[in-house]
């Protein structure tokens, strides 16, 4: 091994949009959902098949995994960590779910507008993005950051939660929004729904993951690393740190408002307890999982964990909470770069040999 | 009456005179003015934190192109000066401009250094997790705004910029390497790089040899020399034997305000100097 090998050596190729992790990470994003399709036309008989629950379940998981990259976009790269992102996949959530309610029945006041899809998918972007620019204008031109800036978005999202579990906010109260019926004049429980909303969500992942790769390689991305890690000496360089903050957490509340509106119909449901605090660590947890700062390791992350969530549950639903915990505890402590860590260091030690 | 109309007339004229600009309309960043005197100017500048008179009664001035070396014990006010300068503290009274027509009181830290004051921090302070080249070009003169930042690209000029910056520190070899596995001495390099991508009109420099070793002070106090001209350079510092290769003019900071100025060996056969700050043995070592 040369001495050159031995410091970390800069690999001129990550500042390119296409990288190699970027194209692996599209390649499998494509893969997989044209397998996945590929299985579903299997005739139900074939033991490969994958059935619509699956293509559903699967389509959830990526709805999580954009919202993985929402928050990663903010925490890896520009070192916010919010643990109330939550509430922004769910204000989009609710801003689908009053759509699918107010298909065939009249929804009350300002409600009604949002039967007409422009303006409910608008409204699926502008809601979550408004409350990120007051909420952030007001906690970045104030200073607040690091461990007090999590607390206040843990506020955040608990008081909305407790907003709509009132009846009086007419959002359904504790149960929410459900006995969704039809989008866009489909019907929602049919097989092709299902598989159009799986095949959205995979699309909307990938392109979400190449408008995060855009932003991180840009200037722009350079200068919220720098922000993450010498704030002060950004600031004395001439940024308005607060704007790059700000700008860059409105793109990340957006992006969590699409997970939630594609989760929706999905899942059939949107309930107060998306807005928990508990759901928004959990998302946390994913994205240190799977390796904060690097952007295919937040939708790694998202996909191993629940996809264990959903085994684990399944055989011992008592333990997973224990075993999540016990995985964030060790992760943490043995691989601080998550599983992209170790994907990056094997690259590595490839490399040198 | 008509001569009302004719005073509403010119009034009208004077508004709408194609050869002036209204002043709301000037770009806020005016050049930095110094044909009526100094670059900087402090003026009876007073800050207290908690009762304790961090600076006391400052007057200071920089004029254009000068290197000064500002030397005093701990807690003398240097460094709440800096931040004074700077926009990080807001001083209880007293006046501050750059040049003769920013006050910079009424700034705030990203637009004094957009107008032309760069700081280098005490510890040295450089993007880690960025390539030596990268820490350049975010310092580099230029719009900084977020979709501005976002959309721009380094060119030709730029990179030209940075390879020059890089010549003058002396940090060609490293571009491509990590900020953070450069020496402390190379740190420190790269940011008096990083504030000359700036710019600057006037460079506050925090006590830049602290911990460096002796051929790495004699190359620092070489760039800093060659800077001062193009640029007014304060250099704060402990280290009499760096001020005394540096420094031609000195200003002796004490209780947050000055207590004398001159040239290194005036100041330092001034008693008040030797008493309060260079001390029995040190004395003979200073002078």
């Amino acid at each position: 091994m040369s001495h050159a090998t031995l410091e970390p050596r800069r690999d001129r190729s990550r500042q390119a949009f296409l990288s190699r992790a970027t194209l692996i990470t599209s390649a499998l994003l494509v893969v997989g959902m044209a397998l996945v399709l590929v299985l579903h036309a299997l005739p139900a008989t074939h033991p490969l098949h994958v059935s619509s629950a699956t293509v559903a379940l699967l389509g959830k998981y990526f709805t999580y995994m954009l919202l993985a990259l929402a928050v990663d976009l903010i925490w890896g790269y520009l070192g916010i960590l919010s643990l109330g992102h939550g509430a922004f996949f769910a204000l989009g959530g609710y801003a689908m779910g009053l759509y699918l309610n107010a298909q065939g029945t009249a929804l009350p006041g300002w409600q009604g507008l949002l039967a007409s899809f422009p303006l409910a998918a608008l409204a699926v972007v502008l809601a979550p993005g408004i409350l990120a620019l007051a909420f952030g204008w007001l906690a970045f031109r104030s200073r607040v950051t690091g461990v007090y800036f999590s607390i206040i978005t843990q506020a955040l999202t608990f008081a909305l939660m407790l907003a709509f579990n009132r009846n009086e906010m007419g959002m359904g109260g504790s149960t929410g929004l459900t006995r969704f019926s039809e989008l866009l004049g489909f019907r929602l429980a049919s097989d092709g729904m299902t598989v159009a909303l799986f095949l959205a969500s995979g699309i909307a992942v990938l392109l979400a993951f190449w408008l995060c790769r855009a932003i991180v390689v840009s200037r722009l991305g350079r200068v919220a690393v720098a922000t993450r890690d010498a704030e002060a000496r950004v600031r004395f360089l001439g940024y308005r740190v607060e704007h790059v903050k700000l700008s860059l957490f409105v793109v990340s509340a957006m992006l969590a408002g699409i997970a939630g509106a594609l989760y929706v119909p999905q899942v059939g449901i949107i309930n107060p307890s998306t807005f928990a605090p508990l759901f928004s660590i959990e998302v946390v947890v994913w994205v240190a999982l799977g390796g904060r700062a690097t952007l295919f390791g937040a939708l790694l992350g998202a996909l191993v964990v629940n996809y264990l969530k959903t085994v684990l549950t399944g055989a011992m639903p008592d333990a997973w909470l224990f075993l999540l915990g016990g995985l964030f505890v060790v992760v943490t402590m043995a691989l601080p770069r998550g599983i992209a860590g170790v994907l990056a260091w094997r690259h590595r030690q490839e490399g040198a040999t | 009456m008509s001569q009302s109309v004719r005073t509403r007339v010119q009034q009208l004229r004077e508004l709408s005179r194609p050869d002036r600009v209204f002043d709301f309309m000037l770009p806020a960043q005016s050049p930095v003015d110094v044909r009526h005197g100094p670059i900087l100017y402090l003026e009876d500048v007073s800050v207290s934190f908690d009762g304790f008179r961090a600076i006391d009664r400052l007057n200071l001035t920089i004029d254009d192109g000068e290197l000064r070396c500002i030397i005093g014990p701990n807690g003398a006010g240097k460094t709440t000066m800096m931040d004074i300068i700077t926009g990080k503290t807001r001083p209880d009274s007293g006046q501050v401009w750059f040049g003769s027509r920013h006050n910079l009181l009424t700034l705030d830290e990203p637009r004094i250094a957009n107008l032309g004051i760069g700081r280098k921090f005490q510890k040295p302070t450089v993007f880690e997790a960025l390539d030596v080249s990268e820490n350049l070009e975010l310092a580099m003169a230029g719009d900084r705004r977020v979709w501005k930042t976002l959309l721009s690209r380094l060119d030709g000029a730029g990179q030209a910029r940075i390879d020059e910056v890089l010549e003058t520190i002396g940090l060609s070899g490293e571009r491509h390497r990590l900020a953070g596995v450069l020496s402390h001495g190379q740190k420190q390099w790269l940011e008096i790089g990083m504030l000359l991508m700036q710019r600057p009109r006037l460079l506050l420099v925090d006590e830049p040899v602290a911990g460096m070793t002796e051929p790495e002070m004699q190359r620092t106090a070489e760039l800093l020399t060659r800077l001062a001209g193009q640029q007014s350079v304060v250099v704060v510092e402990h280290d009499m034997g760096f001020v005394r290769e540096i420094a031609r003019k000195v200003t002796v900071l004490h209780q947050g305000s000055v207590l004398a100025e001159g040239s290194l060996d005036q100041v330092s056969s001034d008693p008040r100097v030797v008493e309060v700050y260079l001390g029995g043995d040190e004395e003979t070592n200073a002078c």
